[in-house]
């Protein structure tokens, strides 16, 4: 275990710096600048600007003298926010990404699986297709139409939960966008997992098992549940860290100072040094999980050797 | 699936955050913020939340450029003068200013202004703050708008060729200040109400660099000062006590809060979370109109929506071609239509209601859509395009639900009179600012926003040696005129040389206009002491109250 | 262990049975799904909506890029001829609806083909052949996850210009990564089963062993992942046309018709509610052909 975690560790150094080196030099590529904007800068303003963020050195030189500050732990100011450091941009935005992607993840998986056992184990009767109608409602049906529907029920109707804000994260203000950000993925949780289950049941050795007689709860929750789970699990990498990162369309809706606006504004403005850093906290992000997905693997079927 | 997600996004987000033309920020009247008497009481809570359309790009007034920052920086900052609710200047922490030949003028500040943290306001402080604003090492996108007011030496710094000690401007003593322009400016106090020209404390700036705007560390000469800002959630401001007018003052507590989106500034105003929207969705005007017509503000807005033509390519560099495709567009039709908000349709390209502009009506438009029509098909032809060889050319424009409404609205009338096919093709923001710039289009979209409140703020666009003159028109005949007007003694010459100058622009059509813009939000009935005439939008805090 | 051992023989009798039946398999799925009434039903109807799409908007009076001011947000309404009402423009939404689904039901059925194709073989390969090779292609496919995928579709679209195939070149860049990870989670659980450790003793080539016993067995998960997929990559096409790529108006799809309704929701349900329905249905149809395709194709399942 120990020696899997350092290698993973080793591992990730070389992969973030290839994300690093490939999305530092694919901004530069894209046309704009962090300083174009409606009324062109007169050339001596803009050379002033430019030199004050570093940006009239040669590209190389400023690929360094970024992975310099990496280093340190410094990943620079940003461009568009003069007012803070993107370090401090991430301090704001993380907690809270974190909070609500907690929440929903832990709604997601608990509703996700449940509703997909249920599914399965009820295979071709009203309540499988009666959850999956919904879960496939709940897939086509975009954010940016869901939330607003949410809002308009739940907020200017029956004034029952705020429209928006965050306000240091109470819950009032946590279930809306949480609900906004789960159902997409509650209904692919469902899906996949009634998917697998159905196979899973459909085995030879559940077939024995029912043959044995043991009794049907048991024969699900001893036997089919962990299994039916692999690729449950699989997908839950990509869908903790879509979670947690944030979704700006929710954050824009409701309001929330998260990481998915920042990561967007970011990129709208060619704010570099945030995109940098925002791709580097991501990818970091997707390796752990990724990592601890292979973890979670082992225990599902210790069999599995890489 | 993250990526799929968090794309899909931006489509919605960006609707509104990149339709905002940057805009030039003045305050208004000092004028006691209080109901006449006869009117309602006062509410016992005096808490205003307003939508700001964006999160800042800084509050330190001499790093900004839009106008959801000066809203704030309004609010924190006073300048030498401020702006009434009809767009008249009013004192600020100048309680009087003289000049005898509209080059030297002298401030008189009020003694009794003080910082938040009860420094006096002292032309010092105007000082340090105005060399602050040109020096290269603050690095301000606006320092150029120092060039602009004509502040002596103010283009050399920038241009690094003076240190900026060398600006005109002077303390003759604690309360008495003095600026020295280049050349004469009549309409120099208009400008001097901008968010580049207020003040900063200059022991918090020293001690704290670009810090210094954190809420813990700010101090300030506005109405209010900031409480808490947290980053795409909320601003902040509570009541100044040190204010000078702090008296008038009706409003204890106002929240900016940073949305994106017009139908989410919308739902949360219908929430009751939000007294004052931002903007407004043109595709919900109709509906809050009949709902509750009593909560909808429309003012007009210094703000001209045009087409520009790319005059140094064929078939552009025909005058022909851009006066066909300009007759040929229905303003009336877009105006009501499209947009339907009560935009001016539009002829000329500074907008109507601009100080010191009168224009004569161009010919075209005194004609019926129809005659401009028929126009419009003989000149095509005589420039060489018909039916068995139509213009065929790219209508670019940047992503926005309204941008994409008015292309989609044009290219159709193009080729319902004039059989001309013209693909639309939007881009996102910052390319499309560096095609646009470059000169990679055929037409495209564009606005251009006052930064104060006298025509040149536009005319000036237009002049063969203007950074922002993407149709690169060129008219010696254009530039003499501003040249002129520039130089001007009189109000009524300068008048007189914007009228050629647009009179110009009308037959030369290196760009269409389209229609002039109006600013309407949706404004809690409750809110008294909202300004109907302010052409700048210069919204001020402290003007407001609420009633019972 | 009793499990683990009783699977393993049935496992085993099986991995003979695929052998013996190997080359019957696609025929035999063929007859089996054929056999599947909900399947042949969605298959119907998909074929229903696609020539409704191809050639729907020939029966209506309207243009899909005539504007009409005096129509503008009407309802559907038979005696008007606009039978799915109006869009903010005064647009017919029917054709313009059936004109969204051209584009949408390519992007969503290439975005879920370059998934399977691509995330399948991917994903297969890499957790099959494990070790070094495995680390080295999970390590490849979390940096392109980590790419800011905006500056791609910007840099697409600075350096090749407009083109549709830019469209779904963008799409299937994004789509397979994740069905590559769940392959690849399967396979590392089917590889040791004990018909696959048949098929290697026996001398089966690592190519052959992939393609013959590893994907069929992971067919089912990668079916039902791909009809996910599918809504996915036609709002993915919508936010392509915010950059700049993509459907332009006054051409359409049904990601930008979405997009629209949603703003108007309010004002105008059916500009939203068309649209939506006919995704919705092509999706349900998606999903039961998927099913039907998948219990054709489960080696497991005879």
């Amino acid at each position: 275990m120990f020696k899997f975690i350092l290698k993973r560790s080793l591992e990730a150094i070389p992969t973030l710096l290839v994300l690093i080196t490939i999305t530092f030099f694919m901004m530069r590529f894209a046309p704009g600048s962090p300083f174009s904007s409606e009324r062109s800068l007169p050339p001596e303003v803009l050379a002033n600007i430019e030199a004050k963020y570093g940006l009239d050195k040669p590209v190389h030189e400023q690929y360094f003298s970024y992975l310099g500050g990496l280093l340190q732990g410094d990943l620079g100011p940003s461009f568009k926010y003069k007012d803070y450091t993107v370090n401090e941009l991430v301090a704001q935005a993380l907690p809270v990404s974190a909070k609500i992607g907690l929440f929903a993840f832990a709604f997601t998986v608990v509703m996700g699986v449940s509703v997909g056992t249920i599914a399965a184990l009820k295979q071709n009767t009203w309540i499988d297709y009666s959850i999956m109608s919904t879960a496939m409602a709940g897939v086509v049906m975009p954010s940016f139409v869901l939330a607003p529907t949410l809002v308009y029920i739940f907020s200017i109707q029956l004034k029952w939960l705020p429209a928006g804000g965050w306000n240091g994260g109470q819950l009032r203000f946590i279930i809306l966008p949480m609900l906004g950000m789960s159902l997409l993925y509650v209904a692919s949780f469902a899906r996949i997992m009634r998917g697998s289950m159905i196979e899973v049941m459909n085995s030879n050795f559940i077939r024995t098992a029912k043959a044995k007689g043991l009794p049907f709860r048991h024969i699900v929750l001893k036997h089919a549940l962990r299994p039916a789970m692999l690729p449950v699990v699989s997908y839950m990498g990509p869908a903790f860290v879509g979670i947690i990162t944030g979704s700006v369309v929710i954050e824009t809706i409701f309001g929330l100072p998260g990481l998915g606006r920042l990561f967007v504004n970011g990129a709208l403005n060619r704010d570099y040094s945030l995109v940098l850093g925002l791709t580097i906290l991501i990818g970091s992000f997707t390796i752990l999980f990724n990592a601890i997905v292979d973890i979670v693997y082992a225990f599902i079927d210790p069999k599995i050797r890489y | 699936m993250k990526t799929a997600k968090s794309l899909l996004s931006l489509a919605v987000v960006a609707t509104l955050g990149l339709t905002a033309c940057e805009q030039a920020s003045q305050p208004e009247a000092s004028q006691a913020a209080a109901p006449a008497s006869g009117e309602p009481t006062l509410a016992a809570v005096q808490e205003l939340v307003r939508g700001n359309g964006t999160e800042p790009a800084s509050l330190d007034p001499h790093k900004t450029e839009g106008v959801p920052e000066s809203h704030l920086i309004r609010d924190l900052l006073e300048g030498l003068v401020n702006q009434d609710g009809d767009g008249n200047i009013v004192p600020g922490v100048a309680e009087s200013w003289e000049t005898e030949d509209n080059q030297t003028f002298v401030f008189k500040l009020r003694e009794d202004a003080r910082w938040s943290n009860g420094d006096p306001v002292t032309a010092e402080d105007f000082v340090y703050s105005f060399k602050r604003a040109v020096d290269p090492a603050t690095a301000g996108p606006y320092s150029w708008y120092l060039e602009m007011t004509g502040m002596k030496n103010a283009a050399q710094i920038i241009a690094g060729e003076m240190p900026a000690d060398e600006l005109g401007v002077k303390a003759l003593d604690a309360q008495t200040l003095q600026i020295e322009l280049e050349l004469p400016l009549p309409y120099f106090i208009q400008m001097s109400a901008h968010t580049t020209l207020k003040p900063v404390h200059r022991a918090t700036v020293e001690a704290h660099g670009d810090k210094w705007t954190q809420p813990a560390n700010f101090v300030g000469n506005g109405a209010y000062k900031m409480s808490e800002w947290v980053v795409n959630e909320k601003i902040v401001m509570e009541r100044n006590d040190q204010y000078w007018d702090n008296a008038d003052t009706t409003i204890d507590k106002v929240t900016f809060l940073p949305i994106e989106n017009q139908v989410t500034d919308m739902n949360r105003f219908l929430a009751g979370e939000v007294d004052l929207t931002y903007e407004m969705a043109n595709e919900h005007f109709d509906r809050i109109k009949k709902d509750q017509p009593e909560s909808l503000k429309v003012t007009p807005y210094l703000c001209s929506y045009y087409y520009g033509f790319n005059t140094k390519k064929p078939p552009f560099d025909d005058v022909r071609v851009r006066q066909a495709l300009s007759y040929a567009i229905d303003r009336d039709a877009v105006a009501n239509f499209i947009v339907g908000k009560g935009e001016y349709p539009a002829y000329n390209f500074a907008h109507q209601k601009v100080a010191g502009l009168q224009v004569d009506t161009p010919e075209y438009a005194t004609l019926s859509q129809e005659e401009r029509n028929a126009r419009a098909m003989a000149l095509l032809k005589e420039a060489g395009f018909d039916e068995s060889h139509p213009l065929e050319f790219t209508l670019l424009y940047n992503t926005s639900e309204n941008h994409k409404k008015v292309a989609i609205a044009i290219a159709s009338m193009w080729k319902q009179t004039l059989g001309v096919e013209a693909s639309l093709e939007n881009q996102e923001w910052k390319t499309f600012l560096d095609n646009r710039r470059n000169g990679n289009y055929d037409v495209t979209r564009a606005g251009w926003c006052g930064d104060y409140n006298e025509a040149s703020t536009f005319l000036s666009l237009m002049q063969s040696n203007n950074g922002n003159n993407d149709q690169f028109y060129y008219s010696d005949a254009y530039d003499s005129f501003m040249e002129q007007a520039m130089r001007a003694t009189s109000d009524a010459e300068r008048s007189d040389l914007y009228r050629q100058a647009e009179a110009q622009l009308a037959a030369d059509m290196p760009l269409a206009p389209i229609y002039h813009y109006v600013n309407a939000r949706l404004v809690n009935p409750k809110v008294g002491g909202y300004p109907m005439n302010n052409a700048e939008d210069k919204l001020y805090t402290k003007d407001l109250y609420i009633l019972e | 262990m009793l499990d683990r051992k009783l699977n393993s023989e049935t496992m085993d009798a099986l991995a003979e049975q695929l052998e013996v039946e190997g080359r019957s398999l696609w025929q035999d799925a063929r007859m089996r799904f054929f056999r599947n009434r909900a399947a042949m039903a969605s298959l119907a109807i998909l074929t229903v909506i696609t020539l409704l799409v191809l050639f729907g908007g020939y029966i209506s009076q309207y243009a899909f890029d005539q504007t009409d001011w005096s129509a503008m947000h009407s309802g559907p309404s038979i005696a008007s001829g606009h039978y799915f009402g109006t869009d903010s423009l005064g647009r017919d939404m029917y054709v313009r609806t059936l004109l969204g689904g051209r584009v949408s039901l390519g992007v969503g059925v290439a975005g879920a083909f370059v998934a399977v194709l691509l995330g399948t073989l991917y994903g297969a390969t890499s957790g099959f052949l494990g070790g070094t090779v495995d680390r080295v292609m999970m390590r490849l496919l979390e940096i392109l996850y980590g790419i800011p995928f905006m500056f791609f579709v910007i840099l697409l679209v600075t350096f090749f210009g407009r083109n549709i195939v830019l469209v779904f070149i963008a799409i299937g860049a994004v789509s397979w990564l994740d069905m590559a990870r769940i392959v690849r989670g399967q396979t590392l659980s089917l590889k040791n089963k004990e018909f696959i450790e048949a098929a290697e003793v026996c001398g089966v080539s690592k190519g052959r062993i992939i393609t013959r016993h590893i994907i069929p067995n992971v067919l089912g998960i990668v079916v039902v992942y791909a009809t996910l997929l599918v809504p996915q990559m036609i709002l993915t096409e919508s936010f392509l046309s915010f950059l700049g790529l993509g459907v332009q108006e006054p051409s359409t799809s049904w990601g930008a018709l979405l997009q629209d309704g949603s703003q108007t929701m309010e004002i105008a349900i059916w500009q939203l509610l068309f649209p939506a329905a006919f995704m919705v249905t092509t999706l349900f149809c998606f999903n039961y052909v998927g099913d039907g395709l998948r219990d054709a194709l489960d080696p497991k399942d005879r």
